[in-house]
């Protein structure tokens, strides 16, 4: 392993998230086995007051979650300088077999517990607490996968020895890599943009439908769409949009965006991308419950601001990509 | 959105007058939280400058250096070598260097001699790096002995100062003409100390490496990337350990903090209670802590990170130098050049902010979840 | 407009030290009038208050508001209703020392999120209305007994509530303050306002200004 302080700020970030989590849980079990909101009991009280808690804490774990998403790539980055053959976080990410594996689980707990806090939100809406149970059953489901993210940073972490030869962005994500990243830059820009276009219409138009007329189809469909979206996003920006913005037929690099070189240029096409995607997810993840009776008029009214968000996310992010693309000095096709 | 806003807004408005109203409590957890996030900050930025530093210097160094290998020992490349090289592919320039150590016993530091062309520095005179110049009090136009190994004394006048902006690696730097370097070290005519290589594209070095190591089997290519790859390594280490040694004082914080968030005195705990009582949520009431603890830690930073960075960048971060630089005798007394890179603001906030959120968080719902109907039962 | 039915409060439920505060009451509180509860210290007159009041949810039994069950909802909800409609005034004032009258009498309103420049004119409103202008911008702890009630007053009422709920109002205050005090009740019963009341002082429950007096003792109400 190396010794590294910002390794050592990740490890601990996850390891406290984790042990909150962990410690929370018998008071979940509690919560599942002894609710009961027409009791006036001290005990219901107690209970009661402990669903703030686990919610302060869910909240801190996003958000220092969303924090560490940009620390771990940004930390990746600047150990690429350690490994032989690696020049950026790609190579970095890929001197062992943990690497993309830690950044995907880390996405992931991004987008559930973002989820989880939509249920949460409507849960606190409604009077009589409906989706109480459910909601700490689900807390519950969390835990291991954020046991599962920590191993695999904590593999990933470990296994890094400096000299390891690696393959960076520039035979990675060439065409003759292979893997899912390889394959999506394989694709070829034209294509890629056929992809990317209709799937940002899409989930843009899906969102917006939800808006409109908040419903159980547009719900599930704002869902799938901002899920299709978000990797169309990411196979685009692998396949055209980081040649455009590094002006270099052949840089597929989806982390470099991120550096200074490029004028930050990452984050203001991640920003939207990340809020749009989380948006659009929390819409199908509190449709489920839109005919418990107490939540009738809480989940539509909630569901049109979330969505609302990912529609101005994603067609921001559409926006942004365009644009990019537009004023570049790369020309991948021949007017 | 609006009354949302407007309502964090009463909130932080609050915060703030509850904050200076128990000024003596929060000034001394402010100080302390400073003064960690001042030394954390004092370690990061001192290892990035020199981070920096030293990648700035080898940016200008060869690719690949060649030495000679005699019983696993570094040995004088003797004539003949550069001519065995003979044309590889992708080298640009090839060169023999010459190059030794020369201890001063007048202020008792080892100096970096190294022979430069004679276009470069006409014999008899020499160029020294400005740390050296201080030391002894030279100025370009001034004359200098040094006493050679073999005892016989040689006169130099100085030519020029060496740039400083690369003081650190230059301090103790003494170039001087390849004629004189052979004289005073007595230095066999056609040996080189080591040989370097220039190589245009970073995809070829390593088969360059490879091609010399066949093409000379007892000599030894050192890359430049690995040099920097090992300085990186060495810097980051030294810092990982003045990290782990901070780390009791962040562990310390972190009880301080806990103990300040959950030690309300009777005075906080009533005012949670009343502010309960008129209408407040427990919602709002970790909300408003919350914003105090962010409030705090803002402040902690800002202090804290300010004053490490005019420690480091214009006081040459005195209180660190024999920690983190120190392998030289002579320390070059220089200011470094200001590196901040974001990466390294970001995980120094997480090595502060992140512990004091999370230790505050449990005493903070503890205060928020007083009984409303707490003040009238009293 | 406030209905309980077999009302009843235990604390440290479970414990050997468990203890019934309130056994069983039921009781209805009219809407517009000014009613008192009265009797013997620990005779649960301040429990039931903060049942009424939405401070606490009641061990046992219903509590209805306006028609509405609130009996059982939770702390998230019951604050928002007691903001709305609920203004305290307790036996110690209670206010937030260090800060001053103006900023004391808006710290209700804080959460709802109405901007501060309307939160200021309404509570420099009231202050006038209570004959406090003067004294706004003075720290609560260096006004005198009368002001600083006449502070928590114009507090209870910032979020304009229909109900007054007032703890033992003028055990601090002596005779001619508490006939202030009296005369201020009029006035927002006249308003329209609903008050309640807890009290044993004889100058209040006596008083004509009170149109219903309730006896309790032992955690039971009692008949005169």
């Amino acid at each position: 392993m190396l010794f590294q302080p910002a390794i050592i700020a990740l490890l601990l970030a996850s390891a406290v998230g984790l042990l909150m989590l962990l410690a929370s849980a018998p008071f979940a079990l509690r919560i599942i086995a002894r609710w009961d909101i027409r009791s006036g009991s001290e005990a219901q009280l107690a209970l009661e007051r402990g669903t703030y808690l686990l919610s302060t804490v869910l909240s801190f774990i996003f958000t220092v979650q969303l924090a560490k998403l940009l620390l771990f790539v940004f930390t990746a980055d600047r150990l690429a300088v350690m490994f032989v053959g690696a020049m950026c976080a790609v190579g970095t990410l890929n001197v062992n077999e943990y690497g993309f594996p830690a950044l995907l689980g880390q996405i992931l707990v991004f987008f559930l517990a973002a989820m989880w806090l939509a249920i949460n939100h409507v849960d606190a809406q409604a009077r009589d607490y409906p989706l109480v149970r459910i909601k700490y059953w689900l807390l519950l489901a969390l835990l291991p996968v954020l046991a599962v993210c920590f191993w695999l940073e904590f593999q990933y972490f470990r296994g890094l020895k400096a000299n390891v030869i690696t393959s960076c962005c520039g035979s990675l994500f060439s065409a003759e890599g292979k893997g899912l990243s390889g394959e999506a830059s394989a694709m070829a820009a034209g294509p890629a943009m056929l992809l990317f276009y209709p799937a940002q219409l899409l989930a843009v138009a899906a969102a917006v439908w939800q808006w409109r007329r908040p419903g159980r189809w547009a719900a599930y469909a704002t869902a799938l769409g901002s899920a299709i979206a978000f990797v169309a996003a990411i196979s685009g920006i692998l396949a055209f949009v980081s040649l455009y913005i590094y002006e270099h037929p052949h840089h597929h690099c989806p982390f470099c965006i991120l550096k200074s070189e490029y004028a930050y240029q990452g984050y203001a096409l991640y920003l939207p991308l990340f809020v749009a995607a989380a948006c659009g997810l929390a819409v199908g993840a509190i449709q489920p419950f839109a005919r418990v009776v107490s939540l009738q008029s809480v989940i539509p009214t909630v569901s049109r601001r979330l969505a609302a968000l990912a529609a101005l996310g994603f067609a921001l992010f559409a926006a942004l990509a365009s644009y990019q693309v537009l004023n570049s000095n790369l020309i991948l096709f021949e007017r | 959105m609006r009354i949302w806003l407007e309502k964090q807004l009463h909130l932080i408005d609050f915060t703030l007058a509850s904050l200076a109203r128990r000024k003596s409590k929060n000034i001394g957890l402010l100080a302390v939280y400073a003064l960690l996030v001042f030394a954390l900050a004092s370690v990061g930025l001192f290892a990035n400058a020199l981070r920096s530093e030293a990648s700035f210097v080898l940016a200008s160094s060869p690719e690949v250096i060649l030495q000679r290998l005699v019983a696993g020992r570094h040995d004088l490349i003797p004539p003949g070598y550069l001519e065995k090289i003979g044309r590889i592919r992708g080298v640009q320039k090839q060169e023999g260097r010459l190059w030794g150590y020369y201890y001063d016993a007048v202020v008792k530091a080892n100096y970096t001699f190294m022979a430069r062309p004679a276009e470069e520095i006409a014999p008899g005179s020499i160029a020294i790096g400005a740390t050296l110049a201080r030391l002894r009090g030279l100025a370009p136009g001034n004359v200098i002995s040094f006493r050679a190994y073999g005892g016989k004394l040689f006169t130099f006048r100085i030519a020029s100062l060496l740039s400083p902006d690369a003081e650190l690696l230059s301090a103790d730097l003494v170039l001087l003409a390849e004629a004189d370097f052979r004289a005073f070290f007595d230095y066999p005519a056609g040996h080189y100390t080591d040989i370097a290589l220039s190589v245009a594209n970073p995809q070829e070095v390593r088969n360059i490496a490879g091609k010399l190591s066949q093409a000379l089997p007892d000599s030894r290519p050192i890359l430049r990337e690995e040099v920097l790859r090992t300085y990186q390594s060495m810097f980051d280490w030294r810092e990982g350990i003045m990290l782990t040694i901070l780390a009791g004082a962040i562990f310390a914080f972190i009880i301080l903090a806990w103990e300040k968030a959950a030690g309300l005195s009777a005075e906080e705990r009533k005012e949670i209670g009343i502010l309960k009582a008129i209408g407040w949520e427990t919602g709002d009431v970790i909300r408003m802590k919350l914003w105090e603890g962010l409030l705090v830690s803002l402040a902690a930073f800002l202090i804290g990170f300010i004053a490490a960075y005019i420690h480091v960048f214009y006081c040459g971060a005195s209180l660190l130098e024999p920690v983190l630089k120190g392998w030289s005798v002579l320390y070059p007394r220089f200011t470094l050049i200001p590196a901040v890179d974001g990466m390294q603001v970001a995980s120094l906030a997480f090595f502060t902010i992140f512990p004091y959120c999370a230790a505050v968080l449990v005493p903070i719902w503890r205060a928020a979840i007083t009984d409303p109907d707490s003040v009238m039962r009293a | 407009m406030i209905e309980l039915l077999a009302v009843k409060k235990a604390f440290n439920q479970g414990r050997s030290n468990e203890y019934w505060a309130l056994n069983g009451i039921d009781l209805r509180i009219e809407a517009g009038r000014v009613t008192a509860l009265r009797g013997p210290s620990g005779s649960g007159k301040t429990t039931l208050l903060t049942l009424i009041g939405c401070l606490a949810r009641p061990t046992s039994g219903r509590v209805r508001l306006k028609g509405e069950d609130i009996s059982g909802l939770p702390e998230r909800f019951l604050t928002e209703i007691r903001r709305q409609t609920f203004g305290f005034i307790f036996q110690q004032f209670n206010l937030i020392k260090g800060l001053s009258a103006l900023e004391n009498v808006i710290l209700p309103a804080l959460p709802t999120g109405r901007p501060r420049r309307e939160l200021v004119a309404r509570a420099e409103a009231l202050l006038a209305q209570l004959q406090l202008s003067h004294r706004a911008a003075a720290r609560v702890e260096w006004l005198s007994g009368g002001e600083q009630q006449r502070v928590a007053i114009a507090r209870a009422l910032i979020n304009d509530p229909e109900v007054i709920v007032a703890d033992e109002p003028t055990a601090n205050l002596d005779t001619v303050l508490s006939g202030e005090f009296m005369v201020i009740l009029e006035s927002l019963s006249a308003a329209g306002k609903t008050v309640l009341l807890s009290s044993h002082d004889p100058l209040v429950v006596e008083s004509p200004v009170v149109h219903r007096v309730i006896a309790m003792r032992d955690g039971r109400l009692v008949d005169l």
